[in-house]
């Protein structure tokens, strides 16, 4: 956990900067307005977490988040009934794909890299090959109040920090990390390796759907939803100190990586630096944070543990 | 069958010779054929692809990779027609001005991840970043005029091979020499294989990382360049929409290149692109949705990763 | 010899010599006043105990690590070197066990990593072939050719390239580490004429080993070491076998060791195996007792490792008869209650980066027994206490452990189990003295409360000191059994095969 304490001084850097320059930042409508804007991609880090923590990559999420939106919109098509069923599906879907998705890397062997990759493009294909190529349909108000009510966001924020949290500290996150950490110790203490790897996709996929959901609510219907979240998500979760390779970092630092980048959005935009120069600012600031952290190792190593 | 499998540049061109089988029998069935325009229709599509994949191969066989190319692309295409401002005697100075942005942004990749210890992954998604930024901040839309001069290279053909595809082979055959024939090509493998090895064999391996980022974004700049001529100017979305970063490493890996670095080469990247623009090219022809040549597309990709994987695998057990 | 025509070189031409060499690692001393020198075209054997100090002084002279004291003259200069890289130049050239090879590359691109030739600016492949094989022809080695891949190669041929590496340098000191650990016996004899080729040449060998029949073979003089010390340096035709034994081993069992345990003790056998037998292991007849520690002894790749992996499940029998329980995989010998303690702690027995409790707790957890109560604070310090973990902290990183400690939490991980059988390989490697005590108690506490334990030590007096029984090994088959408190001598001249039916 120490390793985060550098997200939270920065976040709470970010927060203070943000109510300096907006006060109404600090009012419960404008604090709630944040969240809801920031619970989509914190939801997403989570997930993410788990796959990284474990030693792979999802990149799929992003076109999940894009196929859960218009498959959403596609069925229920304005129809209130139809609201929770099709719910119900979407996190069937989401976790469905992470299936694949973790027995493809698994059990063919197959880098996740390239597996969620080859999602991402089967995904987007699939799904506008059946909408037609646009999205179609509309969603049901029942569905957005989940994206648009900031109520309903936190709410939902709230239940998936606590769920994270939980699980990491069950024996499935920590098997799941030390799977991550050094597979061969861990498969020889009995871990089942493989299997706490596809269900670290499993929550993946499920995050995206969530994801979806509040998105399909916040942001409308679109082709370009979910694009390029994936890197967003890995962003933040990096960002946060976990490190790619497994093994290492705190779920709520993740979290808290999510809330930094979205944080830092709305700081630029305050100072009126907007969606353009955004990008390249992000980009500095993940290089070096990464930096950072690979530089303090060395440092670290030269503590006694060589004997 | 086995053979073939064993190994995998071999496996790619069988898998390419199939799918040109079956797919002349298929658009045959369907009442079409395939003519000369098709061949060199595959040829011009894959040619952009081509190029950035064979610089990819570097940064992968050198255990790292490169997710900046398509940002780097659009840069060069904005640099090109800017400087060119549709003089033809701006030509020179152009291509000189936008390889040497290119070598720049390679230089950094390769820096970051060699001495600041960054993962390649977030190393190139962060630089990826600073050029989107960068172009978002400076353009709207297309920008800069190609001159009629320069469009040649996009368009012109020499008897029935377009230009575009001469630059595309003359460049792959350059990296498969670097590869082949010089100590530099000799290290890359060396230390994508073993870094540690390289290390104690007295390999400078941060500077092979470096030299292959460098090539590599070299590469994606000479792409840059033709998409240039072939739009007649610079567009900051050419890069991106092509999804040059992903799909340079999908054809790389399809390829036979193993993702962690050491194994592979340029004429299974080839293969790759060969595959994937012919399967393009059949699906156009059967007037198949796009939107299904991704779904396939994905498909093979992991299949025959998978099947590289069992391969290798069974030695290893 | 039948050599090709080198200029012979003058008889007593030093080439190395290493001078009251000393080193201390955090503090503690692994190497004193050590001297060593070596002439052209001698085989210089170097024997000593595991953890004599052997593979730190090799250490040192390939720049690996640096002297504290002493120095280090090659050819007559003293030399220092802060990188592997600057020794190789200096012409020290080390083959270790694990080979350093681009399995993926060809054999010539490998013997050529790092000063390829070039001819205007380009790879000259066809003079990295032609030396390649030039080198290979002069050892004599056809079975395989400078185009074909590493990876194809086998164990010994792999080798082979390691020398001809050495050789293309221009070596005039080649370490060798255990040479023969990985080979078949019709191997052994190539590399001994692979060896007297580089004697023929003028090149200095060091050669590390065990097998003392080896030595005598070799090497023309061997230096004994033993507990960082330099024992004595002797002409092998001065000496006997049973008189360098005495040299290495000779050591007052001052050692303490919890006592042994009583016949009373000993219960019914907990597993048994029949002439059991996988890739590794052929016709193993052994029982565990409850109660009982039984001893494993056997030279480097006798299959001692191989035989508790296969007990564990990790790496299965195949073959034979083994009651009640024959593992399929780790979870089938977890699930039976089996436990084992790795060789290798870092690389297959802790997750490093995750803190004491969570690799307590890994076992538990992996199979998913035990409600809450086992996983509570009081519970981890409980056991904690038990494995004497010094300072108890349950959220420190056990990367940050000393060898010992870490070594307690492998034990506490295993302890969760309340295991029947424990697979014990090397538990004290890297262990400081104080934790080595309280580990061999430990081991004797469980046995008396009637876990049947397996010991492997390659410390002599360890495994004599603690087993109450102990079987030797070699080449994958039960080589003897000796009883409680059996001479170091014995137990050598039994793995090692010197007495009689050696092979």
């Amino acid at each position: 956990m120490k390793r985060a304490i550098p997200i939270f001084l920065v976040l709470a850097g970010l927060l203070v900067a943000i109510a300096v320059a907006n006060p109404y930042f600090l009012e419960p409508a404008g604090f709630l307005g944040f969240l809801k804007r920031v619970a989509p991609l914190a939801i997403l880090a989570a997930g993410q977490y788990f796959v990284i923590v474990s030693g792979e990559f999802d990149l799929s999420v992003g076109s999940l988040v894009t196929v859960e939106v218009v498959v959403a919109a596609r069925l229920i098509d304005g129809d209130e009934a139809m609201t929770w069923p099709v719910l119900a599906l979407l996190i069937v879907i989401g976790l469905l794909v992470g299936l694949v998705n973790g027995l493809v890397t698994t059990k063919l062997r197959v880098p996740s890299f390239i597996t969620t990759l080859g999602a991402m493009l089967i995904l987007s294909g699939a799904v506008f090959l059946w909408t037609g190529g646009a999205p179609r349909g509309a969603l049901s108000q029942g569905f957005r109040v989940f994206g648009r009510e900031g109520v309903w966001a936190v709410l939902i924020l709230l239940v998936a920090v606590t769920a994270a949290v939980l699980l990491m500290r069950a024996d499935f996150g920590r098997t799941l990390i030390a799977a991550g950490d050094n597979e061969r110790a861990a498969r020889l203490s009995g871990v089942r390796v493989d299997r706490v790897r596809v269900f670290a996709f499993m929550l993946s996929g499920l995050s995206a759907a969530v994801a979806g959901i509040l998105l399909g609510g916040f942001a409308g219907v679109s082709a370009q939803v979910g694009q390029s979240l994936e890197f967003q998500a890995i962003t933040a979760v990096v960002l946060g100190g976990v490190v790619l390779g497994g093994g290492r970092g705190h779920v709520v630092a993740a979290i808290a990586g999510a809330f930094t980048l979205e944080a830092l959005f709305t700081l630029l935009n305050l100072h009126g630096i907007s969606g353009a120069l955004e990008y390249a600012v992000q980009g500095v600031i993940i290089i070096a944070a990464v930096a950072a952290g690979g530089l303090r190792l060395p440092a670290l190593r030269l503590s006694p543990s060589k004997v | 069958m086995i053979a073939l499998v064993a190994n995998p540049t071999r496996a790619v061109y069988a898998a390419l010779i199939a799918t040109l089988a079956i797919g002349w029998a298929l658009v045959a069935f369907d009442g079409g054929a395939f003519t000369l325009n098709d061949i060199v229709g595959i040829q011009q599509r894959s040619a952009a692809l081509g190029i950035v994949a064979v610089g990819q191969t570097l940064a992968i066989l050198a255990g790292s990779l490169d997710l900046s190319v398509a940002y780097l692309i659009s840069l060069v295409s904005l640099v090109a027609a800017e400087t060119m401002a549709g003089q033809s005697s701006n030509i020179l100075t152009a291509v000189v001005v936008a390889l040497g942005v290119s070598a720049l942004v390679g230089l950094v990749n390769g820096v970051v991840i060699t001495k600041l210890k960054v993962h390649a992954f977030i190393a190139t998604l962060g630089v990826a970043l600073v050029i989107r930024g960068v172009l978002d901040h400076l353009y709207d839309g297309p920008a800069g005029r190609v001159p009629v001069d320069f469009q040649q290279l996009g368009y012109a053909r020499i008897g029935p091979i377009p230009v575009a595809a001469i630059l595309w082979a003359a460049v792959a055959v350059a990296v498969w020499f670097l590869l082949r024939r010089t100590r530099l090509g000799n290290r890359i493998y060396a230390v994508g294989g073993d870094v540690e090895v390289a290390r104690l064999s007295g390999v400078r391996t941060d500077r092979v990382v470096i030299a292959a980022h460098v090539l590599c974004s070299l590469c994606a700049g000479v792409a840059g360049l033709l998409l240039a001529s072939r739009l007649g100017a610079g567009a900051p979305t050419v890069g991106t929409d092509g999804g040059y970063d992903l799909e340079s490493i999908a054809a790389v890996v399809l390829g036979g290149t193993a993702l962690a670095g050491g194994r592979g080469g340029v004429a299974g990247t080839v293969g790759g692109v060969l595959l994937l623009a012919v399967l393009d090219s059949i699906f156009n022809q059967l007037e198949v949705n796009s939107f299904f040549k991704d779904v396939v597309r994905g498909v093979v990709i992991v299949v025959a990763v998978a099947v590289y994987a069992r391969r290798t695998g069974r030695r290893a057990s | 010899m039948e050599d090709t025509p080198q200029k012979s070189p003058a008889p007593e031409q030093v080439i190395l010599r290493m001078t009251s060499i000393g080193k201390s690692f955090l503090g503690v001393r692994v190497l004193r006043g050590i001297d060593l020198s070596a002439t052209a075209g001698e085989v210089h054997a170097v024997v000593g105990e595991n953890g004599a100090g052997k593979s730190t002084l090799m250490k040192i002279l390939a720049g690996v690590h640096q002297p504290d004291e002493g120095t280090v003259e090659i050819g007559g200069e003293t030399r220092s070197f802060a990188h592997p890289v600057e020794a190789q130049r200096a012409g020290v050239a080390i083959i270790y066990q694990e080979f350093n090879l681009l399995p993926e590359r060809t054999v010539a691109d490998n013997v050529f990593l790092g000063r390829e030739p070039t001819r205007r600016g380009l790879l000259d492949r066809a003079a990295m072939d032609a030396a390649t094989s030039r080198l290979l022809d002069e050892l004599d080695e056809h079975s395989f050719g400078p185009r074909d891949m590493v990876k194809d190669l086998s164990v010994a041929q792999q080798q082979v390239v390691e020398i001809v590496k050495a050789l293309s340098v221009d070596a005039r000191i080649v370490v060798m580490d255990e040479p023969t650990a990985a080979l078949a016996e019709h191997e052994v004899e190539l590399l001994y004429r692979l060896i007297r080729r580089l004697q023929g040449r003028g090149i200095a060998v060091l050669y590390i080993s065990h097998r003392l029949r080896e030595v005598f073979d070799l090497a023309d003089r061997v230096t004994v070491l033993k507990d960082g010390a330099h024992v004595a340096t002797v002409r092998t035709s001065d000496v006997t076998t049973a008189a360098l034994v005495k040299m290495m081993v000779g050591r007052e069992l001052d050692a303490y060791f919890p006592p042994r345990a009583d016949e009373a003790v000993i219960g019914e056998p907990l597993l048994t195996l029949r002439d059991a037998g996988n890739g590794k292991l052929d016709g193993i007849d052994l029982d565990l007792r409850a109660g009982e520690i039984v001893g494993i002894a056997g030279l480097q790749g006798s299959g001692r490792s191989s035989l508790a992996k296969a007990i564990f499940g990790a790496e299965p029998f195949t073959r034979g008869e083994i009651t009640p329980t024959r593992p399929a995989n780790v979870r089938e010998g977890v699930a039976a209650g089996i436990g084992l303690v790795t060789e290798d702690r870092k690389a297959e027995g802790l997750v490093l980066n995750q803190s004491v409790r969570d690799n307590a707790l890994l076992v538990t957890r992996a199979i998913g027994r035990g409600g809450r109560s086992h996983r509570s604070t009081a519970a981890v310090a409980a056991l904690l206490e038990k494995v004497r973990l010094r300072p108890p902290r349950q959220e420190t990183e056990v990367k940050y452990l000393s060898g010992g400690n870490q070594q307690k939490v492998v034990l506490a991980k295993w302890l969760t189990l309340a295991p029947k059988v424990l697979l014990f390989d090397e538990p004290t490697r890297g262990v400081d003295v104080g934790a080595k005590a309280a580990i061999h108690d430990l081991m004797r506490e469980l046995a008396d409360t009637g876990t049947a334990i397996l010991m492997i030590s390659s410390e002599l007096p360890e495994l004599i000191g603690m087993s109450d029984r102990i079987v030797v090994l070699r080449d994958g088959r039960v080589a003897g059994h000796l009883p409680a408190g059996a001479t170091e001598e014995a137990v050598m001249a039994l793995a090692a095969g010197a007495a009689g039916a050696a092979a």
